[in-house]
């Protein structure tokens, strides 16, 4: 095909449909712009976070666990240590707090995963130590040359294992390896109307169970930071983050440092697809400069980008629909397993925003989900393009294909039966507006010569919704499967007041031998308990410190938001 | 043995921005002492060409020529917060921190050609070309830059905007998963041609003709970008990709890009693209997010047309040539449907 073909003639812009709703005389907005930044990408000049290298750079490179799962008796840096060229090695008790979950800036989750293990593994390839050395191969070298004696533990890959009596407990946080909503069940609701009321008056009954394996998000640019010192007692962090201030706040939490001591400089990022949200590298290489006085990057190989780097996380979804003969959906019952890994990262919002999503973009009248976010033994999940969405989009669609053959449809006058219309009540109880799923039906048939029925093409997202369909069911069925005790009630889970924030502070320069951070079991304790602020952890030992103590957080986008004082 | 060909069809929607709201993001904006304006963010640019919408989107509110305007991202210290560039939220979110800025920056820029013009600024107009003139009148007019050098060395004021946008964090009933996930939703449809080979199992996808439906293409080559590079990782996901291929067993992880498949130039589709607007109440010059959607029609749109083709459901993802034998042979070889 000719490079004339990819963009000239394979593109238009169907201008007539809802021109009543566009301005299209503006000056800038609509222009086919150059883009800003063009002229650096094209001829390899654009700064990215690995072309600020800095004289008497170091090196950092992790030891991580061959076990799925296992326990920690004992690391032995020795070795590490006298390998040629090695600064310093690194364990979780330099870390000043040792654990966290990635939205606790959100308030969302309990801290569970550490930055660098001390007492339990639990997924392949989780990181026990980092190495820094004058050179890469140097850290290399000596990242081998970490002892660790493990007890390998049973381990569970399986979503649906996972969640049997007597499976390997992941996370001790979460006995049942499933995070827990609110406090009160082991998996995130969705109920509207009766479907199985519904599913006795449908003519046809359409089962199906979907999977997708995880996915790497494969930017060109592997994952890093690298850090120094900076003047004024500050760190500069280049950074490939996808998030600055998220990236910063974190990184603040972790090192127990004020941010007005991080100095974050990103922006301009070689792909990122989700994969560079994780803000592992950044704590782990200012903290390497902190401790050493000079420059450290610490950037992911190809392979730890693969296997270590958190993929779009597996799902399973089972499907059950009830149809009539006409094809018109009238009952959605979904069943979904995330698999978030050995840590919450960021799975148990993505199985919120999948519950918000569905039944996809359909006005069905009884729909019911039960959505889990599973924990298992393997590389934890995050973001990836379509976070939450893509793994049910999937399943809905490959199901809707099914539906349409059981009762003998074109599946595109399937799609607009059933699509959603202006002022329809969707599942999670908010109406509808702005639709266009019709237009796109109409418009790919259209393109594709595919003949619709003269319903199909006289039909609009801007007619025929709201009235009935714009109604919450009269009855809706609910019930209390799942519902776990033990965890603070009121919001998502979350920290035991007494126990937030007084983790495993200690100084970042000294290296003491503290014990391995406890598992943090949740106790039972009133709801108004829980919403007190956390205390006010005890100020860093750090010798440049000018006094006061250090805030928990940066950034508390809850206590903005009042989220956590609802 | 033989190439079987099939037709797939799949539509979704897509919500913009971060479920629940919560997500703020920032702008500043101010004059340079020739009228040359500055948008200081801290969004990340990962290619979507963050930095060129928002410099459309500031020029455009300023009433200025777009090559008056310059993005700077993303620096801690010099650049207001933003929640990040995930979510399909950059566009939506940060565009409207962008135009809030602009529009205080911009009646600043008024005022002081209202005092020099000695008119009532309410009665100015912008010409996008860099000057401002009477409505009615293009003869009484001043530049842009002229004015703002007025309000800097004359009047003794900045030329400056602040802007912020959230959509405040909303809740989630435990019982019946009531919320406010997103304010809204793009669309796509899809139909892709494939080729399944019944011995070898291989599929192709040889065609995809889409219809998306992005609010408003703010500029419409970085949306084209979008949408087929979108597309193309669709199909690789669809087909390709996994970081596990026998999951959930962790057996066989690649380890580099001769083991992690991907489509290669040779193996990808032709893509001809329908772009839709219908603007989103609430996004900038009604504008969504086209960043992720795009690629999520193409997952159950390459299944279903594999279906069509050989009569396989593969419902599994990724699609690999195991698993279409494997199917084939259960069935006793391929069982074309040709119903789309």
């Amino acid at each position: 095909m000719s490079a004339d073909g990819m963009s000239n003639g394979m593109i238009e812009f169907r201008k007539e449909l809802f021109a009543d709703e566009r301005d299209d005389t503006l000056n800038e907005i609509g222009k086919p712009t150059r883009r800003q930044d063009i002229l650096g990408h094209v001829t390899g000049r654009s700064p990215f976070y690995d072309d600020h290298l800095f004289h008497g750079l170091l090196h950092m490179r992790c030891a991580r666990s061959p076990h799925h799962a296992a326990r920690i008796r004992r690391i032995d840096t020795t070795e590490a240590e006298l390998s040629p060229g090695v600064v310093r090695v690194l364990t979780g008790r330099d870390v000043p707090l040792n654990l966290n979950t990635l939205l606790s800036l959100l308030d969302f989750g309990i801290d569970d995963e550490p930055v660098l293990s001390t007492d339990r593994v639990r997924y392949r390839g989780e990181p026990v130590a980092a190495v820094i050395a004058e050179s890469e191969a140097a850290a290399r070298e000596a990242a081998a040359k970490v002892r660790v004696e493990w007890e390998v533990l049973p381990h569970v890959l399986d979503v649906e294992e996972a969640i049997r009596p007597g499976a390997p407990v992941v996370l001790e946080i979460y006995p049942g390896n499933r995070f827990v909503y609110h406090g009160r069940y082991d998996h995130q609701k969705l109920r509207f109307g009766d479907v199985e009321a519904a599913f006795r008056t449908a003519d046809h009954i359409i089962e199906g169970r979907y999977q997708i394996s995880p996915i790497e998000q494969a930017p060109i640019e592997t994952c890093g930071a690298i850090a120094a010192p900076e003047t004024n007692d500050r760190y500069v962090c280049y950074t490939s983050t996808q998030a600055l201030f998220f990236s910063l706040a974190t990184t603040s939490k972790l090192l127990r440092l004020p941010s007005s001591r991080l100095h974050f400089i990103g922006g301009t990022v070689g792909g990122g697809f989700g994969g560079k949200v994780d803000s592992v590298h950044e704590p782990l290489a200012v903290l390497g400069a902190m401790l050493t006085g000079r420059p450290v990057k610490f950037m992911w190989d190809r392979e730890e980008e693969m296997q270590v780097g958190g993929p779009r996380g597996a799902e399973r979804w089972y499907i059950k629909d009830g149809v009539m003969r006409d094809g018109r959906i009238v009952a959605r019952k979904f069943t979904g397993y995330f698999d978030s890994g050995a840590y919450t990262r960021l799975t148990s919002y993505a199985v919120i925003k999948a519950v918000g999503h569905l039944p996809g973009p359909y006005t069905i009248p009884n729909v019911h989900a039960d959505v889990y976010c599973v924990f298992t033994n393997r590389t934890p999940a995050t973001a990836m393009r379509g976070f939450g969405i893509t793994g049910v989009d999937f399943a809905i669609e490959a199901h809707m294909d099914k539906v349409a053959e059981a009762v003998g449809m074109n599946p595109i006058d399937l799609r607009i039966l059933n699509a959603y219309r202006d002022g329809d009540m969707k599942a999670h109880r908010r109406v509808a507006k702005n639709c266009a799923l019709i237009e796109c039906c109409q418009v790919v048939a259209e393109k594709a010569g595919v003949q619709l029925t003269s319903a199909s093409r006289a039909a609009s997202s801007r007619q025929g919704g709201g009235g009935e369909r714009g109604r919450i069911p009269a009855h809706t069925a609910l019930d209390q499967v799942g519902r776990v005790e033990g965890f603070d009630t009121g919001s998502y889970a979350r920290k035991p007041a007494r126990q937030a924030g007084a983790t495993a502070a200690r100084p970042a320069a000294a290296a003491p031998a503290p014990a391995p951070p406890q598992p943090r079991v949740p106790r039972l304790e009133p709801s108004r308990a829980a919403s007190a602020a956390p205390p006010i952890p005890p100020a860093p030992a750090q010798p440049a410190q000018t006094g006061g103590p250090a805030r928990s957080g940066p950034i508390r986008f809850s206590s903005i938001s009042g989220f956590r004082r609802r | 043995m033989a190439l079987h060909r099939g037709r797939g069809f799949a539509a979704v929607n897509y919500p913009i921005g971060m479920n629940l709201g919560g997500d703020p993001s920032q702008a500043l904006v101010h004059a340079n002492p020739d009228g040359k304006f500055t948008v200081s963010l801290s969004s990340i640019d990962l290619g979507q060409g963050m930095k060129s919408v928002t410099r459309q989107i500031a020029a455009e509110t300023l009433g200025v020529p777009v090559e008056d305007v310059y993005v700077d991202t993303a620096d801690s210290d010099t650049g207001p917060h933003c929640m990040g560039s995930f979510a399909s939220r950059g566009t939506h979110r940060v565009g409207n921190a962008v135009i809030q800025a602009a529009q205080e920056a911009r009646a600043v820029m008024l005022e002081a050609a209202a005092e020099e013009l000695e008119v009532d600024a309410a009665d100015l107009v912008t010409d996008g070309r860099g000057n401002i003139h009477v409505r009615g009148a293009p003869s009484r007019s001043i530049t842009t830059m002229a004015a703002c050098q007025a309000a800097q060395f004359r009047h003794g004021r900045t030329v400056s905007g602040r802007g912020i946008f959230l959509i405040p964090l909303s809740e989630v009933d435990p019982d019946t998963g009531e919320m406010t996930p997103v304010s809204c939703f793009a669309h796509a449809a899809m139909i892709v041609e494939v080729e399944v080979d019944d011995e070898t199992g291989e599929v192709r996808v040889t065609d995809m003709k889409s219809a998306y439906e992005v609010g408003r293409a703010l500029n419409p080559k970085l949306v084209e970008q979008q949408l087929r590079g979108g597309a193309w990782m669709g199909m690789s996901h669809a087909a390709w990709e996994t970081t596990e291929p026998y999951y959930p067993d962790r057996a066989h992880g690649p380890v580099d890009f001769s083991g992690y498949l991907m489509p290669g130039p040779g193996d990808l589709a032709p893509h001809h693209i329908s772009i839709l607007e219908r603007p989103a109440p609430d996004g900038p010059f009604g504008g969504k997010g086209p960043g992720e959607m795009c690629a999520n029609p193409v997952l159950p749109a390459v299944v279903n047309a594999i279906y069509d083709a050989v009569g396989v459901r593969i419902d599994e993802l990724p699609v690999t040539p195991e698993k279409v034998l494997r199917g084939l042979r259960a069935q006793g070889g391929a069982r074309p449907r040709k119903r789309l």
